[in-house]
């Protein structure tokens, strides 16, 4: 009994911390007495609602490896064998997914790309390109860019704090085209976007997205890293703190996944718009490459201790097991005991 | 399991031991065609292409292996009706529970389970206790005892600690007979290393009957590892998953089953080890580099490469 209660503790806890972690755009309520529906259910016994579905479903789209949402759209297609709940469910996931992925899309124009995050997001379908002012219409599931337009004014920041904005975007788009060979970047107003020189702080978010899928590799990755860029005209400091995600999904013959990430901070002096930007990329450049060698550091730790540790190439001996040998040994230590205890 | 639970509830007094019984027939039937059948196709054509259960199979290879046990929750609730072949295709990592006769611990896996109970391969006894649990038969408990005690020398061997358990059951059509030999590892960050590691291996063997001194093996083998390090306190760093490979051999039966079955899974294992050696930690760590190269370095592609190439060519051109 307590083991089916383990196997549901998980999937009850699921639905419970899974509202902790959401972005701004919302799901629907009833996503937080899921987990208590589920379990009350399963001790009646039997029928998972279609509402249970649909947060089951929209669970394992979440969770897709970077690149792999199509194909993990595809096999809960083949599991719910019902078109309506997948595509309620695709509803609620691809939109989150998208943006929690921060993924690129071709605008419709082909003029360029636009990333989807929730920093540049005006509502679920409507995503900002600061780089070239323009707004893109998504259409989530398929993962397109349907329309474009310009960018009202009240979309874009201030001139003062968009001077500001364009010279860390062109450092970053350098820095990015160098270090990242599928990368994309964008910076973004996210907080006193009407400031004007001389006035109060703003905050900036620089993001970073690269992802690589190779079926034929059986591989796919994702580098995810998002700087909150914190500018205090009073004080004329920038504040910079970062977060970066990585995952690695190998998968032929099995399936492995590497997740890391990393919490970094750093500041710097405000200087002139142009001196600004050059000076917060070398702060995440340097960020980034330390992190990478702190990496490079827990492979080789894990790979001389952990992996060493778990199992040995050969037993003691140096040569391989005896196997019929073992239990004539073992019976010979039993006879002898026994021998020695009946004299 | 779940799946005991939902079947049992379903079912009504009487007809709970009838629930069992078919679910253990049933079970024996599919384990052994569905082992056949994830690698023959004539065995999916006999039994039916059922896309439900390819797609479930797929969506496992894509979760994160940290959350094995939320993605089978949830198959198990969509797919009711394949709930069996689920929990012996989707490989968890191996639990523990503790012989209370024998004063041992051993592992749990859908082989040794009937209802919510696991038989223990020491006492051959059911915990929580269970009146008429599947037994295996006299021959085979023998066989079993001795792979048990074989088992857990070669364990101490190669693995300097862990658990090991063997459990053996007959098929429900065909003959021969077939044996799961589990071990668990638990390496502890030792000496104060901030590391931990965590090996769960499940060796499948399936035997044939024996014809003209010969028997036919198949192992499949599934090698679940984890890995989980903290050294810097701002950055975690989490690797884990599982890989399967498979084995086939028809050899002869003079040494006797055990010492054919304890030959492939060490040869097995061997090459397990180092195929995850390079799996783990060297195909995960070039996604990453791929990703993301650190800075300066040369290559064909990287930035200081093209631009040195460039230098080079303007070069000869001049020249």
């Amino acid at each position: 009994m307590c083991l089916a209660f383990s196997l549901f503790m998980p999937l009850l806890s699921l639905f419970l911390f899974s509202r902790d972690d959401r972005s701004a755009h919302e799901v629907s309520v009833d996503r937080s007495t899921m987990a208590e529906h589920i379990l009350e259910d399963e001790e009646e016994g039997l029928e998972v609602t279609d509402e249970q579905k649909i947060g089951l479903a929209t669970w394992f789209l979440l969770k897709s490896p970077p690149g792999e949402i199509q194909q993990v759209a595809k096999s809960i297609r083949g599991v719910l064998m019902d078109e309506r709940l997948f595509d309620m469910a695709a509803k609620e996931a691809f939109p989150k997914y998208n943006m929690e992925q921060m993924i690129a899309i071709d605008l419709a124009d082909h003029s360029g790309q636009v990333l989807l995050t929730k920093y540049g997001a005006i509502d679920v379908s409507q995503h900002l390109d600061p780089r070239t002012a323009q707004v893109a219409v998504i259409d989530h599931v398929k993962q397109v860019c349907t329309d474009v337009r310009p960018a009202a004014d009240d979309e874009l920041p201030s001139a003062f704090v968009e001077e500001h904005r364009a010279s860390i975007d062109n450092e970053l788009v350098k820095y990015v085209e160098e270090a990242f060979p599928k990368g994309n970047c964008a910076v973004y107003c996210t907080c006193g976007k009407d400031v004007e020189s001389g006035g109060d702080e703003f905050e900036l978010k620089a993001v970073i997205s690269a992802t690589k899928f190779s079926a034929q590799n059986f591989y796919s990755g994702s580098w995810r890293s998002v700087w909150k860029i914190q500018v205090n005209q009073e004080l004329q400091t920038v504040e910079i703190n970062g977060k970066i995600n990585v995952i690695a999904h190998y998968f032929e013959e099995g399936n492995v996944q590497l997740e890391t990430s990393s919490e970094c901070s750093n500041s710097t002096l405000l200087q002139s718009p142009a001196d600004t930007g050059v000076a917060v990329v070398n702060v995440i450049q340097y960020l980034e490459s330390d992190y990478l060698g702190v990496l490079e550091e827990s492979y080789s730790k894990v790979s001389d201790n952990s992996f060493k540790e778990l199992r040995r190439k050969l037993p003691v001996t140096r040569t391989r097991f005896s196997w019929n040998n073992a239990l004539q040994l073992s019976l010979s230590r039993e006879i002898t005991k026994e021998l020695s205890l009946t004299r | 399991m779940q799946v005991g639970r939902l079947r049992m509830q379903a079912a009504e007094e009487g007809g709970r031991e009838r629930e069992r019984v078919k679910e253990r027939e049933t079970k024996r039937r599919d384990i052994l065609f569905v082992r056949a059948g994830e690698h023959s196709e004539k065995h999916q054509r006999r039994i039916g292409v059922r896309v439900a259960m390819e797609a479930a199979m797929d969506l496992m290879r894509r979760m994160p292996p940290t959350q094995v046990d939320t993605a089978l929750s949830s198959l198990l609730l969509l797919l009711p009706q394949y709930s069996s072949e689920l929990l012996s295709r989707v490989d968890q990592p191996l639990q523990v529970a503790w012989d209370a006769e024998c004063l041992k611990h051993y592992l749990l896996c859908d082989y040794n389970r009937d209802g919510d109970s696991y038989r223990s391969p020491w006492s051959c006894k059911y915990f929580p206790s269970l009146e008429d649990g599947a037994q295996p038969s006299d021959q085979l408990r023998k066989l079993e005892v001795e792979a048990n005690e074989i088992f857990a020398i070669y364990r101490d061997q190669y693995y300097e600690g862990g658990i090991s358990s063997v459990y053996l059951w007959e098929p429900e059509i065909g003959g021969g007979f077939a044996a799961c030999f589990l071990i668990k590892k638990d390496g502890q960050g030792r000496r104060g290393l901030l590391q931990h590691g965590l090996w769960d291996a499940i060796h499948v063997l399936e035997v044939g009957e024996e014809d003209e001194g010969l028997a036919h093996y198949r192992l499949t083998s599934t090698v679940m590892l984890s890995f989980t390090t903290k050294d810097a306190p701002s950055v975690s760093f989490s690797l884990s998953g599982s890989i399967t490979r498979e084995m086939q051999a028809d050899l002869s039966v003079a040494e006797g089953h055990l010492t054919n079955m304890g030959r492939m899974i060490e040869e097995m294992e061997g090459k397990l080890r180092n195929g995850l050696d390079q799996v783990y930690f060297g195909k995960t760590k070039e996604v990453v580099f791929t990703l993301r190269e650190p800075l300066g370095s040369l290559t064909a592609t990287s930035a200081t490469g093209q631009s040195l190439q460039q230098v080079v060519m303007d070069d000869i051109l001049r020249k």
